[in-house]
């Protein structure tokens, strides 16, 4: 533990973890409350984007219609709570189980097609879920739907922004221990052996098919725990929530970050959401108004992430040993 | 029995155009392998040349004309530029790469022409309506849009089955190491079949202007229609581009239209109206789901 530390990517991830514990009460301190809100915003994607991670990272599935995952833990809240049900007890197990039955059925059909086909396939069923969502007129079609937040007794108060930002980073870190064990188990072995070469784990005897169903309905599940949040945070969802490009910007978070990188999918959506605030007033310091149009500069930063620098942030901090 | 005719006319119509924009993308996907979604912004240019370039010379006909060799160079320009570098790169590099590409290009249209949208209107000597039936009557210019698709889809066919280029967009798509290696400058040719995919998607985008209207982000939620084609049909048949977008126009069209009057037999009439378009939308989702489950590879595609 303490000795890896002493390598860059650990000196620098602790560094982050603390910050980021502490990053309420420096808002307060600050007086920034603007950056609290971003700050769970971050987390939460996080969570997202190493759930995709489980799947596009170490299965090399690739799949395009993650966003859905916000959407079912999102209008499961939300549905819910619309019909007099706030007990986070009762809706987050309840909306956890319908992503479950949600991505098996899906899974099983996807899994069953390769490479391209298998990216478009997963993204018309999340356009599938979208469309539906958008003919819900009872909870709001294509204007979406307040809500109230899940209520947890006297444990925790949602409402309240540090604690909510803090539950979210702990949600946050349990998905990342949940994912190194995985990972570095006989099952993410299988997981990671099919992704370099199928026809061996195949003919090794391993059922590839319902490995690869298995990972893909446990990163569900952990896409709809963010969308629970996401749902939460906001105290709102919407059709747009779960738009297809909303599963580009997770694809774009988990390769900015490192593919396969265990800590990746923070370190991409700090630096997604950073970029943005970042270069917005970089490009008003050049020219004035020139900040609106902050995605002339980052969708060519993308094509070249795409085209030279696959590794991510990751590959920054040096060689990964696992 | 009127009202069918004309809702099956135009469900022709929005496959024929559907079937312009799947024809680029499933050309560079069977020939180039490349998994482009920056396909959309090709459509979405082209309505935005053709915009300006109505503007300038006063003429629907010249306009559109002139914007087809604009979008044609634009084509070239991201084909040399960006996606001949993404060709022998995984899927997950061109998804991304190309996904940065639609930001970029729906930026540029925000900073360029304004957030607002435009609208090109119907050219005055098809703004009327046809007799096709007794009793029946349609709009013309829907009507010169199926007879341009139609022509456009005849003039694709002839040029893949019937002229050297074809034989060599063939030729690259079943083989492409093997017409290298015969002498064929691929470079060259890959450049001209992005550039003829750019010039399809940008005489969709212009000729559906007049009915729908041309603003930012235009061709990002149509693209994704148009991939569904290319997967029911097999990506990289023409054939199969061409049988998929007419059922998926007649699924959109007749869904909207009678959708509706099916739904109110037992919902309230609001609910119903709002929930048909999206049923309507979730339908070609399922048809394509269950065409990949029985068939993998799509209707026409090769197995592999």
């Amino acid at each position: 533990m303490l000795a890896a530390l002493r390598t860059p990517r650990g000196a620098v991830t602790a560094l982050l973890l603390l910050l980021m514990a502490a990053l309420p009460l420096l808002t307060q301190a600050f007086d920034q409350r603007y950056l609290l809100s971003v700050g769970t915003r971050i987390v939460i994607w996080s969570i997202a984007a190493a759930s995709l991670n489980m799947i596009l990272g170490y299965g090399g599935l690739v799949s395009f219609g993650h966003a859905a995952f916000f959407g079912i833990g999102g209008y499961a809240v939300g549905i819910l709570s619309a019909n007099g049900i706030q007990s986070g007890w009762i809706q987050w197990p309840l909306a956890l189980g319908v992503a479950i039955l949600w991505a098996a059925l899906i899974g099983a059909l996807s899994l069953r097609t390769r490479g391209v086909y298998f990216i478009m396939i997963t993204l018309a069923f999340a356009q599938l879920v979208y469309y539906l969502s958008s003919g819900l007129e009872a909870y709001g079609g294509d204007d979406g739907l307040n809500i109230s937040r899940s209520r947890f007794g006297g444990l925790v108060d949602l409402r309240d922004k540090a604690s909510f930002y803090w539950l979210c980073l702990i949600l946050l870190l349990a998905t990342l221990w949940f994912s190194s064990r995985l990972v570095h188990s006989r099952f993410g072995y299988v997981l990671r052996g099919a992704k370099s070469n199928e026809l061996r784990m195949t003919a090794l005897g391993f059922p590839v098919f319902r490995y690869r169903l298995a990972a893909f309905v446990i990163a569900g599940a952990f896409g709809a725990l963010s969308g629970i949040l996401l749902a939460n945070d906001g105290a709102y969802v919407s059709p747009a929530m779960m738009s297809w490009v909303k599963s580009g910007d997770l694809i774009v978070i988990v390769v900015l970050g490192g593919i396969g990188a265990l800590f990746g999918p923070l370190y991409g959506a700090i630096t997604f959401f950073a970029v943005e605030e970042f270069l917005k007033p970089l490009l008003d310091l050049l020219h004035r108004g020139w900040g609106e149009y902050w995605q002339i500069v980052f969708g060519p930063l993308l094509v070249i992430v795409a085209l030279y620098a696959q590794g991510g942030i990751d590959s920054l901090l040096g060689r990964r040993h696992d | 029995m009127d009202y069918l005719l004309i809702q099956m006319l135009n469900g022709v119509q929005l496959g024929l155009l559907m079937f312009l924009l799947a024809a680029g993308l499933t050309l560079t996907f069977g020939i180039m392998d490349l998994v482009n979604l920056a396909h959309g912004s090709l459509y979405m240019m082209g309505a935005y040349f053709a915009w300006t370039l109505i503007g300038w010379t006063g003429s629907f006909v010249l306009g559109a004309l002139l914007a087809l060799p604009a979008t044609f160079l634009l084509g070239v320009v991201v084909e040399v530029v960006v996606a001949r570098r993404l060709y022998a790169r995984d899927h997950l590099a061109q998804v991304l790469a190309t996904f940065g590409l639609i930001l970029f290009f729906n930026e540029l249209v925000r900073a360029v022409w304004g957030p607002e949208g435009k609208s090109i209107a119907v050219p005055a000597f098809l703004d009327h309506t046809v007799q096709i039936l007794p009793g029946a009557s349609y709009p013309a210019y829907r009507f010169a849009l199926i007879v341009v698709g139609a022509a456009v889809a005849l003039l694709l066919a002839w040029l893949v089955a019937r002229t050297k280029l074809g034989m060599l967009i063939r030729a690259g798509a079943s083989n492409r190491r093997m017409i290298g290696a015969l002498g064929i400058n691929i470079e060259l040719l890959f450049t001209l079949v992005f550039g003829l995919g750019a010039v399809f998607a940008g005489l969709a985008g212009l000729m559906a202007a007049p009915i729908a209207s041309v603003k930012i982000g235009m061709g990002d939620d149509i693209l994704i229609v148009a991939f569904v084609i290319i997967v029911i049909g097999g990506i990289g048949s023409i054939k199969g581009a061409f049988v998929a977008a007419m059922i998926v126009g007649q699924i959109d069209i007749v869904g909207r239209a009678f959708l509706p009057d099916m739904l109110k037999t037992f919902m309230d009439p609001a609910s119903a109206s709002g929930a048909a378009p999206a049923i309507s939308q979730v339908l070609i989702y399922v048809v394509m789901a269950a065409v990949l489950v029985w068939r993998p590879t799509g209707l026409f595609g090769q197995r592999s």
